[in-house]
């Protein structure tokens, strides 16, 4: 049953991925970018790391994807006015299948090593666990974060404003 | 084996709930602003002479909705203006998976949580849900190749988006309160009695939240106060206008689905949820059997009214329209349902008297009483909306943005900020 319903989810992530990359339109890219990421949104919930589940729907899918979307969208821009890339099919090809082979190699490799596959303890991937990490051993970057969104959020509006 | 088809069962059961939802809303839409702007409302649509004071227009709209013709625009981007309205009504009825609707039904060696699933992410999955919303609408909207359509669907994805900050920022205080993220935890948090008398409600211990987390609900769903984006005389139809036949009845629907989780939402976080006030489930357990008679009694009464308040209308009625016309007949009909009803629960009330209640017997009295409570308390909450929607006009769109951005995102803080102040003096004072 597991085998299912990993094999589904692996299986739209590996497609929207593929035809996010040969689309040639590119709100078509996007969508099936977002359909790719709810897959692996699933995917991690499938591993035990239920929060990072939520904050992949939420924040990438959910709310980066969106306004990639907004972006595309308000440009509209048809595929015509897109240039092609000067990559012919058959070097593409060959470029995709070494790096797969190199990835699948790498991971086999990893999988050989005795501290490859690290077992976790029953509530990884709990919020509570997250919580309490963020606000002790990661305090610090947890700060550092806020102030550089805030100053990104600053940026952004000293940017966009017509006259200061 | 079994387990799935629990799950199932209960995936059924909320799913079921939501949907059947819907035609009661669009009843006490029509109904309510009938009322509230003092005319009558629909009341013509019937079966068999049968009009249930315009119920039965929920049917016919549904047939009119089905044979009309599906029109897609010319140049318009037919992929993606087909794929809109399916994406609008499927992602917000997952939404649904986490809300819990009765406490565990324990039996035997069973103890099935009722809910679907209990998430460890608990509320987040609601808003992660409500993020991806904002899909259907911005694609409807752009893909329509109609100027009204694309500046309602920008509008409307731009405040869903805004208002999403202080709707997860006044959850805050929730989760600060109760200690926890899981929906299931904050309902059976709620059940305890705070300063003795008065039970733990979230409208008690977070006020401000709760004003907050309502006006964000209202923003979100796209309901009046906060609905210019598909305001009728503004922009037509904002992005749904290009919309006809079984698609627009699928925005439609999830108009509403979204109006019900909003619902079953702000009752779930601030008033008790399934929770009955004084009754927690292992009181309603043991007093199982008076339990009972008095939902039948009560249910005898309310069938004794109603078939009464029937009679005085057929009365009313007989003779009002031409001879022969079955409308006649309505308020007798009507009126025998209502006392065959009310024989029902005199039979049941003989039945279960003096019986003696076995385990399951007690659960399930208990699991019907709190189903109870909750569709109560979601039927007026979904009331509320519709109330406010023909209560207030509409926010004009820059002070929208403006309410959401600049009011309610600070007050959301101030909210967090003095949550915490008095959760620190409380525990201070008591250990």
């Amino acid at each position: 049953m597991e085998l299912v319903v990993f094999y589904t989810l692996a299986g739209f992530s590996v497609v929207g991925a593929l035809l996010m990359v040969t689309r040639k339109s590119p709100l078509a890219g996007a969508l099936a970018l977002v359909v790719s990421m709810a897959a692996l949104a699933g995917l991690f919930a499938m591993l035990h790391a239920e929060f990072v589940f939520i904050l992949q729907i939420l924040l990438y899918a959910g709310a980066i994807m969106v306004l990639i979307i907004f972006t595309i969208m308000l440009l509209n821009l048809s595929p015509k006015e897109l240039k092609e890339r000067p990559v012919g099919k058959v070097k593409g090809l060959i470029i995709f299948a070494a790096t797969v082979a190199g990835f699948l190699g790498f991971l086999r490799v990893l999988l050989m090593l005795p501290e490859g596959v690290p077992y976790v303890a029953p509530t990884f991937g709990n919020i509570e666990e997250v919580g309490a990490l963020m606000l002790s051993s990661y305090m610090f970057p947890f700060e550092v974060i806020s102030v550089l969104l805030l100053v990104a959020i600053v940026g952004i509006v000293v940017l966009a404003k017509k006259s200061i | 084996m079994t387990i799935h088809l629990i799950g199932l069962g209960k995936a059924v059961f909320i799913w079921g709930l939501a949907l059947m939802c819907v035609p009661i809303l669009i009843w006490f839409e029509r109904k309510g602003a009938a009322f509230i702007q003092d005319r009558v409302g629909p009341n013509r649509a019937s079966i068999l002479g049968v009009r249930l004071a315009g119920f039965i227009h929920n049917f016919s709209d549904v047939v009119k909705l089905l044979t009309k013709e599906m029109m897609v625009p010319a140049h318009a981007n037919k992929w993606y203006f087909m794929l809109a309205p399916f994406v609008g009504i499927t992602v917000i009825l997952f939404a649904f998976a986490v809300i819990p609707w009765a406490d565990n039904f324990r039996f035997g060696g069973w103890d099935i949580p009722m809910q679907v699933t209990s998430l460890n992410g608990g509320i987040l999955f609601i808003l992660a849900i409500t993020s991806l919303e904002v899909y259907g609408v911005v694609l409807a909207g752009w893909s329509s190749n109609n100027k009204f359509s694309l500046l309602g669907g920008l509008r409307s994805s731009a405040q869903m988006v805004s208002y999403e900050v202080p709707l997860a920022l006044s959850l805050i205080g929730v989760f600060m309160v109760f200690g926890t993220v899981q929906l299931g935890e904050i309902v059976t948090g709620q059940g305890n009695l705070l300063f003795g008398f008065l039970p733990k409600w979230g409208i008690f211990v977070q006020p401000l939240g709760f004003i907050l987390f309502l006006t964000s609900v209202f923003a979100e769903t796209n309901r009046n106060p906060f609905d210019l984006p598909e305001g009728e005389s503004e922009i037509v139809a904002g992005y749904h206008t290009e919309y006809s036949g079984i698609r627009f009845a699928l925005f439609y629907v999830g108009e509403y689905v979204a109006i019900v989780l909003g619902a079953a939402m702000v009752t779930t976080l601030f008033f008790g949820g399934w929770q009955i006030p004084y009754l927690p489930t292992a009181r309603l357990i043991s007093n199982a059997p008076m339990v009972l008679k008095v939902m039948l009694i009560f249910g005898a009464i309310v069938s004794l009214a109603a078939g009464a308040a029937l009679v005085v209308y057929d009365k009313r009625l007989r003779g009002t329209w031409p001879k022969g016309d079955l409308r006649n007949q309505e308020g007798r009909i009507l009126a025998t349902v209502a006392f065959l009803m009310f024989a029902a629960h005199l039979v049941a009330i003989a039945y279960f008297w003096s019986i003696d209640m076995p385990d399951w017997g007690r659960a399930t009295v208990a699991l019907l009483a709190q189903i109870g409570a909750f569709v109560v308390k979601l039927l007026f909450f979904c009331w509320l909306f519709i109330w406010v929607r023909w209560t207030l006009p509409r926010f004009r769109y820059d002070q929208l943005m403006r309410l959401g951005w600049k009011t309610l995102l600070p007050l959301a803080f101030v909210n967090i900020l003095i949550t915490g102040l008095v959760l620190l003096l409380v525990d201070r004072a008591g250990s």
